[in-house]
């Protein structure tokens, strides 16, 4: 018997793989979105259209909110960059992970998404890129296609059906592997901390953003 | 909300959100970050999925708010803790939202 040779597509594949259960989550979080913007006074192709081009949930669910509650343009716009501001220094800490010019190394920034960028993490600073490819690859079609779903069920209300749980369920699942570490722990109890007393005094999105701070307790050398 | 908005908010939020992914891996190049920053990117999933998960659970907007919802998230975080799987979990938080909106829980 051989014995089985290492495959240069076995990152790809196990990203696949490990993203199916969290893509049946965003398949129902994303129909949600479609029921949700439809409702909204989205047309059903706007709602999918904008699956397809931000991939975002939470940026999509606040900019749709926002315009749906009678806000301004620019509100709606500035709230999503705000929520979707955390993408900036995710992105930071993905690019030296990343190969190639800046052209091909912003194309394949876009397959940061929370749950692919946290599952791709090595946990010493680097990325798995293949990994984190084959892993956002199966999300994006979930979320597209989710959100495709959503748009063509008429009149379901997600709300009483709890759906909207799923979103935050899904992250603390997240969440809790990442936290079995002590250190990890305290940042994100003062993370939470953060955002939690902030959310009175900022605008939607901004609490999150300002809140990422927590993790600059990794300065101090050899702290546990 | 008139079409032209939609398509604008759209288009606005796309670019804007295609340049919030671009800017770390183009500025980075393909440099290796220094250890101290590589301790502060380790710690970052963390204080990003924490903050995410307390402004879903208790606030709507910008106003504190503990529901059904928040119910539904607490149960969610104990069932992960005891290792339920995903799937199990999300089911549950999502019924037990449903049944107390369904008893009147906002």
């Amino acid at each position: 018997m051989q014995p089985a040779r290492p495959r240069a597509d076995e990152p790809w594949r196990r990203g696949v793989r490990d993203s199916l259960p969290f893509a049946t989550a965003s398949f129902v979080l994303s129909l949600s979105f479609g029921v949700v913007a439809v409702e909204s006074g989205f047309s059903p192709v706007a709602a999918v259209v904008m699956s397809a081009v931000v991939y975002g949930g939470a940026g999509q669910f606040a900019l749709v909110g926002i315009l749906s509650a009678g806000g301004a343009l620019g509100s709606a716009v500035g709230a999503a960059a705000l929520v979707n501001g955390r993408f900036v220094p995710m992105g930071f800490a993905l690019g030296p992970s990343l190969r190639g010019g800046p052209v091909r190394r912003a194309l394949e920034g876009q397959t940061s998404i929370d749950v692919s960028w946290t599952m791709a993490a090595r946990g010493d600073g680097t990325f798995d890129r293949t990994y984190l490819f084959g892993h956002s690859a199966v999300q994006y079609v979930a979320w597209v296609a989710g959100t495709l779903a959503g748009v063509l069920v008429p009149g379901m209300d997600a709300r009483a059906l709890g759906l909207d749980v799923i979103f935050p369920a899904f992250f603390l699942a997240l969440l809790v592997k990442e936290v079995r570490n002590g250190r990890r722990l305290v940042v994100a109890l003062l993370a939470a901390a953060i955002a939690f007393a902030l959310v009175p005094v900022l605008p939607p999105g901004a609490p999150v953003l300002v809140a990422s701070v927590a993790a600059l307790v990794g300065l101090r050398e050899n702290w546990r | 909300m008139d079409t032209t908005t939609v398509w604008l908010a759209i288009g606005l939020c796309a670019l804007i959100t295609f340049a919030e992914r671009a800017v770390g891996p183009v500025a980075t190049g393909g440099r290796e970050l220094p250890p101290v920053v590589t301790r502060v990117v380790v710690l970052l999933a963390s204080a990003l999925l924490a903050a995410l998960v307390v402004t879903q659970a208790f606030a709507d907007g910008d106003r504190w708010h503990v529901g059904a919802d928040t119910a539904g998230v607490l149960v969610a975080g104990v069932l992960l803790w005891r290792r339920v799987p995903l799937l199990v979990v999300v089911l549950v938080a999502a019924v037990v939202t449903a049944l107390l909106r369904l008893a009147g829980v906002p």
